[in-house]
């Protein structure tokens, strides 16, 4: 059944009027919204930044395989094979011991030139896992095919930041559903009290033959308004904060391997999310009242 | 127009309401439900209207069965069968004309039926000169003539009105009773719970006496039988 667009304009007014005369309780809910979406801000963008960094570190991880000083040119494309049909395997980069040995000039000096002579090195593959939390499975298979001298891929270490990685996760997204529920439950209550103060009128509503979309809708709609009213300030404090947070970090972490979230279109995907959260939690949180007086 | 059969009402406190009751009203009755206090009156009329759910047994009114019909219907029957309440049960932040519309526009009505609607029934229950007052300014007797405008607004088949009169003088009391009289003349059926002796007797229609749930007595044109 489509809404005429009177009833519409009617559902519409009717919750204007209920925000301007329940005045109180709308600055409330509105404050808790608010609070709870800069908390909410905070903790994406520390968490999209700590995950951008993790990315980082993890596209980073690569396994490094020594290939036995035995192993001829076959053998050793008998290796890359194998290594290449491993399971989560990305990327294989053959380099010789002349270009490892360049690389150690390039980072330690010309002192180790004289090694140019009699190469001590030996000829390596690079690998990158499609999954860098995989790295450690890999490298182990790898360790076990012929002329695979050794494998190296900063074994504990790696596991270790991981770990760190995934518990910011998790903690960040618990404690974000959290803030979200207790925003939800506040304004659950602001709607109780304005539907209770306006218990006599929907009693009448129904008595003279209104359907439930009829009470309802105009409840959703102040839900939404709260919630909307609620995302405004966060999003500008999140949008100002972040901008002038990237402006300063951002030449000082210059060349540093720690990089920040460009400001677009991350603060766009920031702005987004937080008026949809609050849009969510009005509407719903107010649904969650009406729903329970319409039954009772 | 209304058929109980075998109406049994239990409330969930253990109190039996209604004890099997069996009763027909025919379209453009006029009928007087008289009987002690907690008699079960009360219960009877929001069964009605569907404020009450029979525990057993059926209700049909204008061929809806209130014991199945879904919740999400209960609107549609209400717009069918208009209800006058003691209490009138009037919007205070609303004016006469607004709380008459009030009923309309909650049913979707367009802007045109309901002045239209609205104009033709404050002129019935005589308060077009007050329209735009507000229930405070009003006595009783025009509250409830408010009321009784909102009910009506919508013709529906069926005014059920619960001691409409029992807040009001006697002299206010009877004018309640010629408004309903003539919405009744104009073929509207008309269940009304009530107290008052003088108006049953006077009035000779149809009584139904309700005792512990139970109908005691149902005759055409019968007395208050009690002495109030
Ligand atoms: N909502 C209710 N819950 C429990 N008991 C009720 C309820 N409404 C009425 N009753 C009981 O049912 C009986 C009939 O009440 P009611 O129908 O209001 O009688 P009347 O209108 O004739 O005075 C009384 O004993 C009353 O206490
Ligand atoms: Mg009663």
């Amino acid at each position: 059944m489509a809404m005429k667009a009177r009833t519409f304009r009617r559902h519409l007014r009717e919750s204007f009027k209920s925000l301007d005369r329940n005045r109180w309780m709308t600055l409330a809910s509105v404050s808790a919204v608010t609070v709870t979406l800069l908390l909410v801000g905070v903790f994406i963008v520390l968490m999209m930044n700590l995950n951008k960094v993790a990315d980082d570190i993890e596209k980073d991880v690569e396994i490094k395989v020594l290939i036995d000083l035995a192993a001829d040119e076959s053998a050793v494309s008998v290796l890359e094979q194998k290594i290449i049909e491993t399971n989560g395997v990305e990327s294989i980069q053959f380099i010789s011991n002349a270009e490892e040995l360049e690389k150690m000039i390039k980072g330690y000096g010309d002192e180790l030139g004289l090694y140019k002579q009699d190469n001590p090195l030996r000829h390596v593959f690079y690998v990158k896992a499609s999954n860098p939390q995989q790295t450690a499975t890999i490298a182990k298979e790898i360790g076990l095919y012929d002329d695979a001298y050794k494998v190296i891929y900063g074994e504990g270490k790696i596991e270790k930041l991981f770990k760190v990685l995934n518990t910011g996760r998790n903690v960040g997204l618990v404690l974000i559903v959290a803030l979200f529920f207790t925003a939800m439950f506040l304004i659950s209550n602001t709607i109780r009290i304005t539907i209770v103060a306006r218990g006599r009128e929907i009693e009448i509503m129904k008595l003279v033959g209104a359907t439930r979309n009829f009470v309802r809708i105009p409840f959703l709609f102040e839900g939404m308004w709260l919630g909307i009213l609620g995302a405004i300030l966060p999003m500008l404090i999140m949008t100002i904060t972040y901008f002038n947070l990237y402006e300063f970090l951002e030449p000082k972490l210059e060349g540093e391997f720690l990089q920040l979230l460009s400001v677009t279109p991350f603060i766009y995907q920031l702005n987004g999310l937080l008026l949809f959260m609050g849009l969510f939690i009005g509407v719903w949180g107010s649904f969650i009242s009406v729903q329970k007086f319409i039954k009772a | 127009m209304i058929i109980m059969k075998k109406v049994y009402k239990k409330y969930p406190n253990g109190v039996v309401a209604s004890n099997g009751i069996n009763i027909e009203i025919k379209r453009g009755e006029f009928v007087f439900v008289v009987g002690p206090s907690g008699a079960g009156k009360s219960t009877f009329i929001k069964m009605m209207y569907r404020e009450e759910v029979p525990t057993s047994g059926d209700i049909i009114i204008d061929d809806i069965n209130l014991a199945t019909l879904r919740n999400s219907q209960v609107p549609y029957l209400r717009r069918k069968v208009g209800v006058v309440f003691q209490d009138f049960k009037l919007l205070p932040k609303l004016n006469v004309y607004e709380n008459i519309a009030f009923a309309l526009e909650v049913i979707e009505e367009s802007p045109e039926q309901i002045r239209k609607k609205v104009n033709d029934v404050l002129g019935l229950v005589g308060l077009t000169h007050k329209s735009r007052m507000f229930p405070n300014e009003l006595s009783g007797g025009e509250q409830q003539r408010v009321s009784i405008a909102r009910s009506i607004v919508n013709t529906p088949k069926v005014v059920i009105a619960d001691e409409p009169t029992g807040n009001l003088d006697p002299a206010i009391s009877w004018e309640i009773m010629e408004m309903l009289e003539r919405i009744n003349a104009r073929g509207t059926t008309i269940v009304m719970a009530t107290h008052n002796k003088e108006i049953v007797n006077t009035m000779k229609h149809r009584v139904i006496a309700i005792e512990g749930g139970l109908i005691t007595r149902d005759e055409v044109g019968g007395g208050y039988g009690y002495e109030s």
